[in-house]
């Protein structure tokens, strides 16, 4: 049923959620420390695990498949929801953030692709 | 007429909002379709009109939600908060298979590293170069630059003013759009034309739409190997986000 797949997913952001609190009270800090990506490697070790039991079917699955396929839109209304008219004077800071990071890290793809590199792995795909 | 509908609209916000949602990526991918050919990816497009509606919305209440502010739109507000944010983002983890991880070797996880790294480092020069002198709102622009999600997450744990998180998503929507873009017309200088370049591409750039974006513009074949790569990003960035990250630039300010 499409509920155990989401609730599956519950299961791993609140216990995500609950980890990067305990972490950032570890640390001092009144906040929240990487308890989304916890729970995304949380979801991934846990289907996994449940995939390869055959413990995952389908329709289970679907439940979490819904929610990853809506993520688009919540990102749009997240961004429909934010304090853009504040931000519009930095409007410059923006556009030279984004553009330097990509230039930045776009030099860096063929300097890793050099690395550790062997025949078989780098054919063209037919 | 409008008598009735604005309080069936405010009672039923959430719905309100997927409709209104669904209506604005509709229209997106038509425009991406029709003027960019769909060059510029219809999910780009998407965020673009929203974050436009942000401020025709900002603009209208003089408030700090964009459109959530106007009554009848405060449904978005709860659509695109940090509960469903965070659900749905976990989700797009479904996309990644750990066998095929384990493959990737060690150069895709160092570029993992190396690309969150370099944005942070990126976006934190140029915050610190347009008078931000905090540790928060400089780790929130350099998570901007790492890609948009990073940036709010990192902005929302922090605790960073909501003018620096639009920053930081615009920063995000920046590189998103230019990866989109631009990865055609860099494919051939930088050899990507096989599987394991496109994972490091995708480890470097990390912004999951924009790669497969730019991906899906120069050979589809490639677009789930790079989308891998770019989903554990987010994922890690969010991470070390709020955490090494903050603590690196806190140290350094």
């Amino acid at each position: 049923m499409a509920i155990y797949g989401t609730a599956l997913l519950s299961f791993c952001l609140l216990a995500g959620l609950l980890a990067g609190k305990l972490l950032g009270w570890m640390l001092g800090m009144d906040g929240n420390i990487g308890g989304v990506g916890i729970a995304m490697l949380l979801l991934v070790l846990l289907t996994d695990r449940l995939k390869r039991d055959g413990a995952l079917p389908e329709p289970s699955e679907q439940g979490i498949l819904f929610w990853s396929s809506i993520y688009i839109p919540v990102i749009v209304a997240m961004a429909a929801s934010q304090n853009v008219r504040a931000a519009i004077h930095g409007g410059p800071a923006a556009i030279l953030a984004g553009l330097l990071a990509t230039l930045a890290c776009c030099a860096l793809v063929p300097v890793y692709a050099r690395i550790g590199r062997s025949q078989d792995d780098d054919s063209p795909l037919p | 007429m409008i008598k009735f509908i604005e309080p069936l609209l405010i009672e039923y916000s959430l719905i309100t909002a997927f409709a209104l949602i669904g209506l604005l990526v509709w229209i997106s991918y038509i425009l991406s379709g029709r003027l960019t050919r769909g060059r510029v990816h219809g999910s780009a497009v998407a965020i673009l009109l929203g974050l436009g509606l942000a401020y025709a919305g900002g603009l209208v209440t003089e408030g700090k939600k964009g459109l959530a502010d106007i009554p009848a739109f405060a449904g978005v507000g709860l659509m695109g908060g940090a509960m469903l944010r965070d659900f749905a983002i976990v989700a797009t983890a479904m996309g990644v298979h750990l066998g095929e991880l384990r493959k990737t070797g060690s150069v895709g996880v160092l570029s993992l590293f190396t690309g969150i790294l370099v944005s942070f480092i990126m976006g934190g020069c140029v915050a610190w170069a347009f008078g931000f002198r905090d540790a928060v709102s400089i780790t929130t622009l350099g998570a901007g630059a790492a890609t948009f999600i990073v940036g709010p997450v990192t902005g929302t744990a922090l605790g960073a003013s909501s003018e620096v998180i639009a920053l930081s998503i615009a920063a995000g929507l920046v590189k998103s759009i230019l990866v989109m873009i631009g990865t055609p017309w860099v494919a051939r200088s930088i050899g990507l034309n096989n599987p394991r370049t496109a994972l490091i591409f995708g480890g470097l750039m990390g912004t999951t739409s924009g790669v497969a974006g730019g991906l899906a513009a120069t050979d589809p074949k490639l677009v789930p190997y790079g989308a891998m790569t770019a989903t554990f990003y987010t994922g890690l960035g969010c991470l070390l986000g709020p955490s090494v990250m903050y603590f690196l630039i806190r140290s350094i300010v």
